[in-house]
């Protein structure tokens, strides 16, 4: 019987397919919606997780900012070694600064920076070397003249054909031999382009090009056992100490935990995405109103035939289901073509927009429930007064 | 043919609307109806014929009295019941055919068989077979529309026949035909009570009340006269017209 209903319900829909189709436009349109803003939104979140890791896990970065007078503290080594004896739950701070320089290599040049920096904060933000090799600890420890390019730097003055490692390239004024090339990294925040870098030890960028011991910003790694709350009152006192803050005095550094930005971001952009997808859904509802005044027009029109099957004995119940079915089947075959336009949207969207597509099963799934739920809820009224109607006035309709 | 009623009407009254509006169709029917018989219900209309006819076939109930199908009261059954017993016992042909549309005439021959539940092959099987006692298996797979008015009151009495049924209710059958192919279905539906199907009719053309065996005339909601073991036949004349 049930196959029979829904045999019948494809006939009826076949029989109507333009009016099905524009019956049926607004679950399309609402699925569609909801499932390109769900997955646009998963994309976006991917996104910037992907640039926050970038920044490196568990790790805090201490930076100074200007005081109440507007003037700017930078730190030096002994900031860096003192987070690194007094702190715990700390596993290593690595300071860095910074120049701009141009790299001249083989009469090309090119605008880039260079970072001072040691091993540890390779390790500390998630830098991989894709050819070469890292510092020894006798380069950071005499500040040899060595250099770890990034993939940008590679591809504006290097040849492609040729490995850079071991040539000699100038900056600004200073001779260095490139040992090595980092993985690119993205770019985080907007910060530029952090693939167009060039680090080198240290101790060779403070002699060399900046001319004094300052440290730009320090990143600590910590132990994630450890609370992030306790480590930042700690690292903050000490910094307070150290910098000769007294009481009532703002603080002149300041420091973020990656975990706490991801946490921010995430949520934020999962708001925005519940928000985006509720305003889509309401074109589902819309859809299902559309759905409800289809099935009317339609239990008018077939009046006559719903008499001649009460007459040669249907059930009220069967002519109900008959009515539920074709809704539902109406629904259902929105929802699957909204499930394709909407795939075809989010992954024309993201690629677009240079976001990650990712699938979502669950959104796919959901959409699909919901376009047969709205089927059955907007579906009941019409096939419920269909089941109503008195078989000898139904006959007698024209 | 043993005296057997199928249908037994006592008393039986309608009426239609409340307070100063309400108009009583029917005023009190009595009669029976044997197992085998071909009924003729005439009357002018507003007579209560169609409303009779409404009651028997157990799309309506009466206002007052006692409808026994088959012994069962049917006076006081659901809507439901009401639906069973004419999925199971009753068949019937409309004067307007009332065929679905966009729908071959097997398929509109299976329908009854549908709401029994019946398999794809026992249904379609049971269709040839009914369109096959009306002639019609050629057109099978034509649609209502590309059959004449004859051929579709055909497919709707093979459709009525389907299911085997006990009575055949016919509402004016012959209302939409020309006498032609009004005598053909009358002569068919005659054949069909020599197997033993009790038919009830309603008509108000005199010459097809002719086929039946019973004639019952109705006026002003009363039964007024009953002809009973009518020598059947189309009357001297009628077949010549046509």
């Amino acid at each position: 019987m049930f196959g029979t209903t829904l045999l019948l319900a494809f006939r009826e829909i076949r029989r109507h397919i333009l009016r099905s189709f524009l019956t049926t436009l607004g679950i399309i349109i609402g699925v569609a919606a909801v499932i390109t803003m769900v997955t646009l939104g998963r994309g976006v979140t991917a996104d910037i997780e992907k640039q926050i890791s970038s920044l490196g896990s568990n790790v805090f970065f201490v930076f100074p900012i200007q005081n109440e007078r507007g003037q700017w503290r930078p730190f030096d080594e002994r900031d860096v070694m003192a987070m690194r004896e007094q702190i715990a739950g700390v596993k290593f701070v690595a300071g860095q600064v910074e120049r701009n320089v141009v790299a001249i290599y083989n009469g090309q040049d090119w605008r880039t920076k260079a970072e001072g920096v040691e091993n540890e904060f390779l390790d500390a933000r998630g830098i991989k070397i894709e050819e070469g090799r890292r510092f020894t600890s006798a380069e950071e420890t005499s500040g040899a003249n060595v250099c770890i390019i990034g993939p940008t730097v590679r591809e504006e003055i290097f040849p492609t054909s040729q490995s850079p490692v071991g040539e000699r390239m100038r900056l600004d004024n200073v001779s260095c031999q490139v040992i090595g090339v980092f993985a690119t990294r993205g770019s985080v925040g907007g910060n530029g382009n952090d693939d167009n870098s060039i680090f080198m030890p240290l101790t060779n960028v403070q002699r060399r090009f900046t001319g004094n011991n300052d440290i730009g910003y320090m990143v600590v790694a910590y132990d994630s056992s450890y609370s992030s709350a306790a480590l930042t009152r700690a690292m903050v006192a000490l910094m307070r100490e150290r910098r000769v803050l007294l009481e009532g005095q703002a603080n002149d550094f300041d420091m973020v935990d990656t975990a706490k930005i991801n946490e921010t971001v995430a949520a934020t952009v999962g708001t925005m995405t519940v928000m985006v997808a509720a305003i889509a859904a309401i074109s589902l509802i819309v859809g299902g109103v559309g759905i409800m005044n289809i099935m009317l027009v339609s239990v008018t029109e077939r009046t006559r035939e719903i008499g001649i099957r009460l007459a040669i004995g249907a059930l009220a119940r069967e002519v109900r289901l008959q009515f539920l079915t074709e809704a539902v089947v109406l629904c259902c075959f929105g929802g699957m073509v909204g499930i394709l336009l909407g795939f075809g949207l989010s992954l024309g969207l993201s690629t677009a927009l240079g976001l990650p597509y990712i699938f979502d099963p669950f959104i796919n799934g959901l959409s699909f429930v919901i376009s047969a739920l709205i089927g059955i809820i907007f579906g009941y009224f019409p096939a419920r007064r269909a089941s109503k109607l008195d078989p000898i006035e139904a006959l007698r309709h024209e | 043919m043993t005296r057997e009623p199928i249908i037994e009407l006592e008393g039986i009254t309608k009426t239609f609307g409340v307070g100063a509006a309400a108009f009583q169709a029917l005023k009190g029917i009595d009669f029976d109806v044997e197992r085998g018989d071909f009924v003729a219900v005439m009357g002018a209309s507003g007579s209560g014929k169609s409303t009779t006819m409404n009651i028997l076939g157990c799309l309506d109930v009466p206002t007052s009295g006692i409808y026994r199908f088959l012994g069962t009261e049917v006076q006081s059954m659901t809507r439901d019941q009401r639906s069973l017993l004419r999925r199971k016992y009753l068949g019937f042909v409309f004067q307007g055919f009332n065929l679905l549309a966009r729908t071959t005439a097997v398929e509109n021959v299976e329908l009854p068989l549908l709401y029994r539940g019946e398999k794809k092959e026992a249904r379609r099987a049971a269709a040839l077979k009914a369109l096959d006692r009306v002639g019609l298996v050629p057109w099978a797979e034509h649609t209502p529309a590309e059959l004449s008015g004859g051929q579709q009151q055909r497919v709707a009495i093979a459709r009525a026949l389907v299911t085997e049924p006990e009575v055949l209710l016919a509402d004016e059958p012959t209302g939409n035909l020309d006498s032609e192919r009004s005598l053909e279905i009358m002569e068919f539906l005659a054949e069909l009570n020599q197997t033993g199907i009790t038919i009830l009719m309603v008509t108000h053309e005199a010459d097809m009340a002719q086929f039946a065996k019973t004639i019952v005339h109705f006026k002003d909601g009363l039964v007024e006269q009953v002809e009973r073991g009518h020598r059947q036949g189309a009357p001297l004349g009628v077949g010549a017209a046509g």
